[in-house]
């Protein structure tokens, strides 16, 4: 009897295993199939040539039939909204590691966990309300680059102040009581021992930040991204993006090349955003790493 | 700036409520929660999303959660290491798919079988939805679960083998008792993902607003109604709908997030670390 349990167990759990793993590798191999061919400059820059393509990268012309301004746009986003939260979210997680206490930290956690658990169409559509508010202060705005940089950021705060938190406060308290012995001030001790220590896991979660930024569509629909509005001018303007220019493609394209362009995208925001995940674990790996080292010699 | 952080969080909540508060009088809930969406008529209940979203978060369950627990067994009990690790590395790449892309696919490959298969309608389904959904959200319950396999003491593992227990009572009297608290933390997570999710319901469930008879039926979410209503009138009571499914989703991020924290008594980590690292 235990046997058949046990082979059953095995079968349940093996077809479950097949199951994901088939999904996971169809999934990455149809985009591959459908998508690999298109490969290239020619994707990303239409039919221009090489010297066409250095004018392109100097600002000095535009793209008509390539990914290369929805590119542009997702590295503006991505750019915008990193720099709006990693001060608030630096200063957050430090502050919740070393400052707060009882009460005030428990109060603040909920408050992040709740941003954390606040879907991300919702954090889009409190900044299209918020360019309607300030539309009657400012007549001329409108959903643009701007708000979706600043709603991104949004999106992306819990992620940053949760992970500077943790790798606070995963340091040894031998550090800051050897530190504090030695005379320094709290935020000396911060600054210049804490800190450095806990940079691999604070920098493993600004690249999931980052990854997290580059994949959200539901926000920027709902803030300004457009399908075809080239390189922006300003932070007024509207912007494409990758994300969005997938979603758009699956629906509107009209030709088989222009669908095949959008196999593509999905191919290169996948290979990106795969990119960050590794990447981000890999950095951490190499944290753990050096502080096991440090521990073994102290 | 934490104060900062703080405002704005609740600053959501708030924009929201001032600009959906307007049509909370009970004569437009009435109108609100009625059983159906026909702006030309005049009637624009938001309850056919509302149980749109629910068929195709419980549908999205169905296959994710044994599924999930199948491939945290796999990796906690029964493959050797070497295995189970790279089975758990792949599942954590499985995390970095953006959903846009699922959502893409999900349209090239999966509604085209699911059209053929059972030979009627679009395929644009909430059968569709729930199974791309069920494979966004697994990769994340698998490692929570894992993760609290793992914290299963060990002595009691080994007082277990010592008795002679097989691998099914290890698994049934040990292992799941003993992370019952991480396994309805990964659901729970899984239920906040799939309900906040916007692009694979928008581009796979089909968005129709009559109320669906079969799992073949299309349907519209919450977030997708929010999305495809944006273009409309900023006055309209059609606009004005979208903060009620707004607050609605909010509130139930809300609700889902305080149970993790209940669950997990106050430690904010477990939860949140397993779908980081």
């Amino acid at each position: 009897m235990t046997r058949f349990y046990n082979f059953m167990l095995y079968l349940f759990s093996g077809l479950c295993g097949l199951l994901l793993v088939g999904s996971a590798f169809t999934l990455v191999g149809f985009l591959l199939w459908q998508g690999a061919s298109i490969m290239g400059l020619k994707l990303i820059f239409g039919t221009l040539d090489m010297s066409e393509i250095i004018d392109v990268i100097f600002w000095q012309r535009i793209v008509i039939d390539g990914l290369w301004p929805a590119m542009v746009g997702t590295f503006f986003l991505v750019f915008m909204a990193l720099s709006t939260a990693l001060p608030l979210g630096l200063g957050a997680g430090i502050y919740l590691a070393e400052y707060a206490g009882g009460r005030t930290k428990t109060f603040f956690s909920i408050v992040f966990d709740l941003l954390a658990g606040v879907p991300s169409i919702v954090i889009g559509l409190f900044g299209f309300s918020l360019t309607l508010y300030l539309h009657r202060y400012f007549p001329g705005l409108r959903p643009c680059l701007l708000i979706s940089g600043l709603a991104l950021a949004l999106l992306i705060l819990p992620y940053l102040v949760r992970t500077t938190q943790t790798a606070l406060e995963e340091l040894p308290d031998s550090l800051r009581l050897t530190a504090a012995a030695l005379g320094a001030e709290k935020s000396a001790v911060i600054i210049s021992v804490l800190l450095p220590q806990a940079l691999p896991g604070i920098f493993s979660g600004i690249v999931l930040a980052i990854g997290r930024a580059a994949e959200d569509t539901a926000v920027i629909m709902l803030t300004g991204v457009v399908a075809s509005a080239g390189i922006p001018r300003s932070l007024f303007d509207n912007y494409e993006a990758l994300p969005f220019y997938i979603y758009y493609t699956a629906s509107q394209f009209s030709d088989q090349y222009e669908l095949q362009q959008g196999f593509g995208a999905a191919l290169v925001l996948l290979v990106i955003c795969i990119l960050l995940f590794t990447g981000a674990g890999l950095i951490r790996k190499k944290a753990t790493l050096r502080l096991l080292y440090q521990h073994r010699h102290p | 700036m934490t104060a900062a952080c703080v405002f704005v969080t609740l600053g959501i909540l708030v924009f929201m409520l001032v600009l959906g508060l307007p049509l909370l009088t009970p004569d437009s809930l009435h109108l609100i929660f009625a059983s159906e969406w026909a702006p030309d008529r005049g009637l624009f209940g938001v309850l056919p999303f509302i149980y749109g979203t629910l068929a195709i978060v419980s549908l999205s369950l169905l296959f994710a959660v044994p599924l999930s627990l199948g491939n945290a067994v796999l990796i906690h009990l029964l493959l050797p290491p070497a295995a189970a690790g790279l089975l758990h590395r792949l599942i954590k790449m499985m995390t970095g798919i953006p959903t846009v892309i699922y959502g893409f696919v999900g349209i090239f490959l999966l509604v085209p079988f699911i059209r053929e298969w059972f030979g009627s309608g679009s395929g644009m389904s909430i059968l569709s939805a729930g199974l791309l959904l069920a494979l966004l959200i697994s990769p994340t319950m698998i490692l929570i679960f894992v993760e609290s396999f793992a914290a299963v003491p060990a002595g009691h593992i080994r007082a277990l083998t010592a008795l002679g227990g097989s691998l099914r009572q290890r698994l049934f009297y040990l292992l799941l008792p003993g992370a019952r608290n991480g396994i309805m933390t990964g659901i729970i997570l899984g239920i906040g993902r799939a309900l906040g999710d916007t692009m694979i319901a928008l581009m796979v469930a089909g968005n129709a607003t009559a109320r669906p008879e079969s799992i073949l039926d299309p349907v519209r979410t919450l977030t997708a109604q929010i999305a495809l209503v944006m273009a409309a009138d900023f006055d309209s009571i059609e606009f004005k709908t979208i903060f009620v499914c707004g607050i609605l989703l909010y509130m139930w991020a809300a609700v889902l997030t305080l149970t993790l924290r209940f669950l997990n008594h106050g430690s904010v980590k477990s939860g949140f670390r397993g779908v980081l690292s």
